[in-house]
């Protein structure tokens, strides 16, 4: 492995010189995202495998390049998870090449983020590789570390322009002991409201997802504390009566669906979405009390009301304005034209901080170069 | 200590008496602090064994009045030091001869609650337990509760991304807050962070939280605030052994519980303890634990007997479960109060911070005694056990010439152990200036690098809290050659040169 990291940092070093820039690569299932990828590639996917993984410590140290699936399997054995749920995209064929790497880059958490957080909150500490080819490491193997200034967390979401990531240690979580999923027909409105409403009483939520009318919520939890809120909440359940240890099959898949965006909203194939796939995805991120935003397009609302995911052919001007006004921002997610930017552009002042951080740390720009295009 | 104090007239007066006429042209006379006697109060966060009168201090009341001395700051090349109610334990908010000290106690306001999105906005002055108590009504509290929680501001605790005795369960401050408005040096206004889940670029909440004041001022702060569970109930487990306590918080985790705290004290930490504040803890004890489970009744039912039958397991020679609220505060009255319960049974304490991976505990408990004999000073141990954060609290007297050099040197050696056990020289406290030479022992010279490349990127000039938490190549040198030398003499060099 060290000869993995000399060659990357004689590459970046060979690459700073001539202002050539390196793209770097996992397992390729979030391409879509973000600006367009240029210049030699990297493949982090030979940086692979679990460092160190002592369950009782829960914590989780793990090179960029291994793969989610992998991950998972060995935290199954533990009875433990990635609280963020992270995202495997890609179609069934390429499901198993989501890199963990990838998820900090790309800084995408799934259905469980707004109960439990997102991935840069349980980001512990990082090693990278900067744009100069020197080896870093931020942060630790500790729960609690305030030594410096938190660069591990800001790796999260930077989508690799900061530096390339290659050990990354994780806080963990036991896997709960019950889960169930409940269903209620709502309207926008009203699933919105009683998200929040919920979100703001002591119950065990872990995802909640509203799309068609539905409002699916999921708690996890001890068995008793699931059952009794159970009991508190009403709705339609989908796990079979007395079988509250594992979630059902159904249930699962559905978590997943979201998960990965296989799902018929985000495939577009669903009756009620009379879509096509390549019609654009936005990602709103917006306050979880935000009331309907009225887009005119179908919608699929996630954490509490804080992800609207919206399809269709949208004025990215026009869509950005409205989100902003009610303090969000808009990601062009997948597909759609990107030249009028991937990301929500930044505040002014906020322009050149964002330059000189990059600067900081990749002096000559070579560091997936534009793969961030919003300053 | 005196002899770290520099008098305000270190730098020469015509500058001072400028820069007091500029701030006086758009402050009220009060809000500029400049004689001693005035300034006194703030010579001092709650590091107190290292003061410093700074060369003038300032009251402001509004983000504008901010701004103005952010640009007066950048115009006149004068650092500025910012503070909240100077609770910190590291001295990060230590003033500088030469720097403008800025309070922002003034800034004491809840703006908004907003129980249906289930946040606070407040001003960085309010205390960290007023906000819980603002929303007490709504059956909502702001989760982070570092033990001096009812003095504490908001803004300090951003600051140092403080955490407390639930982080493990409900995590630090950088979890718990979703925004933050914040003064540039340059003067300006930005928003760091967002009302929603997430923000454009990059994340600079999560860089700016724990950044010590040296990024940027906050002014404002939006904080999550978390439903109060129904119930909580502690487990209070004795144990003859400190290792066997150890053990016993590993299998606590090791059984699937995050417990809503999990403490641990060893037997002299126990015995100040109980003398000041009678909890009822057992001191025939080696180390006591106390583990805390909240939720619905049913929940905290089921995780109690989770709980007890580890402990038992793990070998606790007598275990205790709180059954009221009473006797549940009765328990943590200890613990909240160990530092000035040690304040009792000894003129000093020098208390660390240190954070190791748990598995380590025993083996730095172990190293921390042996070193307790070496320096002849006594150190009582209380720790985060559930997350591996460790109080050593050494005992000494200031008064005794030569003993708080003593102690320093202690201090440091426990936090070279903890990085040797592959933990950090600072859980939650922060590095300051207390920590700073350690700094050079967990990080290369490329890595403090990158943190200097990082406060250029807010702050080109290094006006804000310059010299706290990162130290320079020239320091770090200073300390190599210090620590080799101080294997063989156990006296400090240059004793008499500022430390900061």
């Amino acid at each position: 492995m060290q000869a993995f990291i000399n060659n990357l940092s004689q590459c970046i070093k060979d690459n700073a010189q001539k202002s050539a820039p390196v793209a770097v690569l996992g397992g390729g299932t979030k391409s879509f995202y973000g600006g367009n990828i240029v210049g030699e590639a990297v493949d982090m996917c030979l940086y692979a495998g679990i460092i160190e993984y002592e369950a009782k410590e829960l914590v989780l140290t793990v090179r960029a390049g291994t793969t989610l699936v992998e991950i998972e399997a060995a935290m199954d054995a533990e009875n433990q998870m990635l609280p963020f749920e992270p995202p495997h995209f890609g179609g069934a064929s390429d499901d198993a090449k989501a890199t963990i790497g990838g998820t900090v880059a790309a800084g995408l958490s799934g259905p469980r983020r707004a109960y439990a957080g997102s991935v840069r909150d349980f980001v512990l500490g990082t090693r990278i590789m900067n744009g100069r080819g020197e080896d870093l490491s931020f942060g630790g193997r500790v729960i609690k570390n305030v030594a410096g200034y938190d660069v591990s967390r800001l790796m999260a979401g930077a989508m690799g322009t900061l530096g390339v990531l290659l050990d990354l240690s994780f806080k963990v979580l036991p896997k709960p002991a019950a889960e169930v999923t409940l269903r209620f027909e709502l309207d926008e409105a009203e699933a919105i409201q009683r998200m929040n409403e919920w979100a703001g009483k002591p119950l065990p939520l872990s995802a909640t997802c509203w799309f068609d009318n539905t409002l699916w919520v999921r708690l996890s939890g001890a068995v008793s504390g699931v059952k009794a809120a159970q009991e508190k909440m009403g709705g339609e359940c989908l796990s079979p009566a007395g079988a509250l240890h594992r979630e059902s099959q159904h249930a699962s898949a559905f978590w997943a669906s979201c998960r990965d965006h296989r799902h018929a909203f985000f495939q577009g194939n669903d009756d009620h979405v009379p879509l096509l796939p390549h019609q654009p995805l936005w990602r709103l991120s917006v306050p979880a009390t935000t009331p309907p935003l009225k887009l005119d397009s179908p919608q699929f609302i996630e954490w509490g009301g804080a992800l609207r995911w919206v399809r269709g052919n949208l004025d990215a001007k026009a869509l950005r304005a409205k989100v902003e006004s009610v303090g969000g921002h808009a990601i062009l997610f997948r597909g759609g034209d990107k030249s009028a930017g991937v990301f929500h552009p930044l505040q002014a002042t906020l322009v050149p901080i964002h330059r000189h951080l990059k600067a900081a740390f990749d002096p000559a720009n070579i560091l997936n170069r534009g793969r961030l295009d919003n300053f | 200590m005196a002899a770290l104090a520099k008098p305000p007239e270190s730098i020469s007066a015509a500058p001072r008496n400028a820069i007091i006429a500029k701030l006086r042209a758009f402050l009220p006379t009060e809000a500029v602090l400049t004689t001693n006697e005035a300034l006194r109060p703030y010579e001092c966060d709650g590091l107190s064994a290292y003061r410093q009168l700074p060369m003038l201090a300032v009251l402001p009341s509004t983000v504008e009045q901010v701004q103005s001395i952010m640009r007066l700051a950048r115009e006149t090349n004068t650092k500025v030091v910012a503070r909240g109610a100077g609770t910190g334990l590291s001295g990060g908010a230590t003033p500088l001869g030469d720097g403008i000290l800025m309070s922002l106690a003034k800034f004491n306001r809840t703006v908004k609650i907003d129980p249906l999105a289930r946040t606070a906005v407040v001003q960085p002055g309010v205390r960290n337990l007023k906000i819980s108590e603002d929303v007490a009504a709504l059956n909502l509290y702001y989760a982070p509760d570092p033990s001096s929680q009812i003095a504490c501001s908001i803004g300090g605790n951003v600051a140092e991304n403080s955490g407390g005795v639930h982080c493990l369960k409900y995590g630090l401050t950088v979890h718990n807050i979703l925004k933050i408005e914040i003064v540039t040096i340059e003067g300006e206004k930005a928003i760091i962070g967002s009302d929603a889940l997430d923000a454009p670029g990059y994340d600079l909440l999560a860089l700016m939280t724990g950044s010590e004041g040296m990024l940027g001022v906050t002014t404002e702060v939006t904080v999550k605030l978390t439903p109060k569970p129904q119930l909580a109930r502690v487990v209070m487990a004795s144990f003859d052994d400190v290792e066997k306590a150890g053990n016993a918080v590993a299998n606590v985790i090791g059984a699937g519980i995050i417990p809503a705290g999990l403490e641990m004290m060893d037997k002299l930490a126990t015995e100040a303890v109980e003398g000041f504040v009678n909890a009822g803890y057992d001191l025939q004890a080696q180390a006591i634990l106390l583990c805390e489970s909240d939720g619905t009744p049913e929940e905290v039912a089921e995780e109690i007997a989770k709980m007890e039958a580890v402990m038992v397991a793990s070998g606790a020679t007598s275990i205790r479960v709180s059954n009221t609220e009473a006797e549940r505060l009765k328990f943590w009255s200890g613990r909240k109060a160990a530092f000035p319960a040690v304040g009792r049974i000894s003129p000093d304490y020098y208390c660390i911070d240190g954070s190791i991976p748990r598995r380590a505990l025993a083996a730095v408990l172990r190293r921390t005694e042996e070193l307790s004999i070496k320096y002849s000073l006594r150190c009582a141990n209380v720790f985060h056990a559930g997350d591996g954060n460790l109080h050593p609290l050494i005992l000494y007297d200031a008064n005794n010439p030569g003993e708080l050099e003593k102690t320093e040197e202690f201090a440091a050696d426990i936090l070279e152990l903890c990085i040797e056990y592959g933990g950090t020289i600072t859980g939650e406290h922060g590095v300051g200036i207390e920590k700073i030479n350690q700094m050079c022992s967990q990080f290369s010279d490329a890595e403090r690098d990158t943190f200097f490349a990082v406060k250029r990127a807010f702050d080109p000039d290094m006006l804000l809290n310059p010299g706290k938490a990162i130290p320079s190549l020239a320091r770090c040198a200073e300390y190599g050659r210090m620590r080799v030398h101080s294997a063989t003499a156990s006296q400090m060099p240059h004793a008499d040169i500022p430390r900061f």
